[in-house]
């Protein structure tokens, strides 16, 4: 399913595995705290790749489906006292419908490039604004679960491992979606939805109904990220889940690991974080020095990578006449 | 197959398309010529569904589709090209033409059969793997007629599918067209070259200033008085006559 292009993204993701493979192996918890973070953060940048990276729907809000996705299940599971798995359930589906809306919405208005950028990032932001308004969602102190450790209330943070393992499977599953979009019927028509809408209405392809489901798809795995963080700290608030911290770690993992690949938003976001990580060790733990990093990071693989890495590794050793960011 | 009946759409206070009808009857190929901003590619988008209609019907093997959108159009069987080449620039050829194939395959190994098969057929076969970034003017041309009958569709609009080409590769497009009309297409065409449309066209309708001034066969129109006016100017064609009788 994930075909690789060249003998550059065979090592490339050959050493993205032995890296997941090695933190089992470390003898320094931190790591794998380290690890389980930046692989929550991968799937919220599946989620962006999706519309961002194969749809050409550029995204800068979403948060507002990671934090709708946190806030369904926290609200069910503290307010109404709904089973945890439900609960997890409403919220990939309560993020699916917000994707589905926002895009509804957007292309609605034919909403195109930086216009639909800011309608994300405004949702998020009256999302956020909403979240720490009401009481139903706990205001601005946030929500907290009840601390229930277990395999009923899937809350496995005890045993990190368990919770790594279970993270990389969730992150597999979601790269092995991606992948079967990329090959499927859907996936060229998101493909020619982004390369010429105009081209791809003649040709039969109703684009509005491609645009919003793939924003649905998209809202999913979104909501899917954000009921994962919301397992893993048992508490959120606002500032968090709606911040526009998730909306740009969900773009910038993607394009610096290669937008629109099946491995670009692992190989970005792990790379980020590992950076963002030995700044801050190197530098004594200034704050908020990660994102000055991921700044400079961006510009530099916007100016030089326009495939990001992968498709910096498709050019080392091409495996011959299909050559090209295929991955 | 097709009937177009009293179209008119106004921009303003420009009038693009004013009160015209024209018919594609099934196996042929029907020309619409003009001269610049005559309007013959704002009916084609009015046609296609890109653009509304002030006022006026489109009807496609009897059925009316006058507002219907581009898909649903082309789910009906009828696929207009761009004058200036839209190829999915990321995707190869192949998956170029799959995108068109899709429409009546869902899964990816027939799509790309079948675009593999139409490619060929096309005289595209060697580049069915290349970046369609890549092709030139005339690979691009040809690339918009194999998505376009890649979908299935039997009338195909062109919008100007020869500009552009050398008059080798003219010749070549033009073998094309008439082969896949063999296989029972129908073409309603926009062109400007009249090498294609004399060697083409049954017929042609004649656009100026948004009507249509004249219909026949190719060599008639050439003599239309109407016609050589619309082209070279008022007074154009007495001018002609007298030169051809001293």
């Amino acid at each position: 399913m994930m075909r690789l292009a060249s003998y550059g993204q065979v090592a490339l993701v050959v050493a993205v595995l032995a890296y997941l493979g090695a933190v089992y192996v470390m003898p320094s918890q931190v790591w794998m705290g380290f690890t389980i973070n930046a692989l929550a953060m991968t799937i919220v940048a599946l989620s962006w790749n999706v519309t961002g990276g194969f749809g050409g729907m550029s995204s800068f809000g979403h948060a507002a489906m990671y934090g709708t996705g946190a806030y369904a299940s926290a609200v069910l599971q503290v307010q109404f006292g709904v089973n945890a798995w439900l609960a997890f359930g409403a919220g990939i589906m309560a993020g699916a419908l917000m994707g589905g809306f926002i895009g509804a919405l957007s292309f609605r208005y034919g909403l195109k490039g930086s216009y639909f950028a800011l309608v994300t990032l405004a949702f998020a932001e009256v999302l956020r604004i909403c979240a720490a308004s009401f009481n139903i969602t706990g205001g601005g102190r946030g929500l907290q679960l009840a601390i229930e450790p277990g395999v009923a209330a899937l809350q496995f943070n005890k045993d990190r491992v368990l919770t790594y393992t279970l993270l990389l499977a969730i992150v597999a599953l979601v790269m092995a979606l991606t992948a079967w979009l990329k090959y499927s019927r859907f996936g060229a028509y998101l493909v020619a939805v982004r390369e010429n809408e105009d081209a791809a209405r003649a040709l039969g392809i109703d684009t509005y109904r491609v645009k919003v489901t793939a924003m649905a798809i998209s809202g999913a795995f979104g909501g899917l990220a954000g009921a994962i963080y919301l397992q893993l700290w048992l508490f959120i608030d606002s500032a968090v889940v709606y911040g526009v911290a998730i909306s740009v770690v969900a773009l910038i993992g993607p394009i610096i690991g290669g937008a629109g690949t099946v491995w670009g938003p692992l190989v970005g976001t792990l790379g980020l974080h590992l950076l963002g990580e030995g700044a801050k060790t190197a530098l004594h733990n200034a704050p908020g020095l990660n994102f000055v990093l991921y700044a400079v990071v961006l510009i530099v693989a916007l100016r030089f990578l326009p495939q990001g890495i992968m498709g910096l590794a498709a050019r080392i050793g091409a495996f011959g006449r299909k050559g090209g960011d295929d991955a | 197959m097709l009937e177009v009946r009293n179209l008119t759409k106004r921009f303003g206070g420009l009038v693009a398309v004013s009160d015209a009808s024209l018919d594609v009857p099934e196996g042929a190929i029907v020309g619409l010529l003009g001269p610049n901003g005559a309007g013959k590619t704002t009916c084609f988008t009015i046609i296609a569904g890109f653009t509304r209609a002030d006022s006026g019907s489109v009807r496609l093997n009897g059925q009316d589709i006058t507002g219907m959108a581009p898909h649903r159009i082309c789910g009906l069987g009828m696929v207009r090209t761009f004058q200036i080449v839209q190829p999915f620039a990321g995707l190869t050829v192949q998956e170029n033409i799959a995108v068109g194939a899709y429409l009546r395959h869902d899964n990816r190994r027939d799509a790309m059969a079948e675009a593999r098969a139409i490619g060929k057929r096309l005289g595209m076969g060697a580049m069915l793997d290349r970046p369609a970034s890549s092709l030139t003017i005339a690979g691009r041309k040809r690339l918009e007629i194999a998505r376009a009958l890649a979908t299935g569709a039997k009338l195909l609009l062109l919008d100007e599918v020869m500009a552009g080409l050398i008059p080798t590769e003219v010749t070549e497009i033009v073998g094309i067209i008439r082969q896949i009309r063999d296989e029972g297409h129908t073409f309603l065409m926009i062109e400007h070259v009249m090498q294609a449309v004399m060697s083409l066209a049954e017929t042609a309708y004649v656009l100026n200033y948004g009507k249509m001034i004249a219909q026949g066969t190719p060599r008639q129109l050439v003599r239309d008085p109407a016609v050589v006016e619309a082209y070279l100017g008022h007074g154009a064609a007495a001018r002609l006559q007298e030169a051809e009788h001293a």
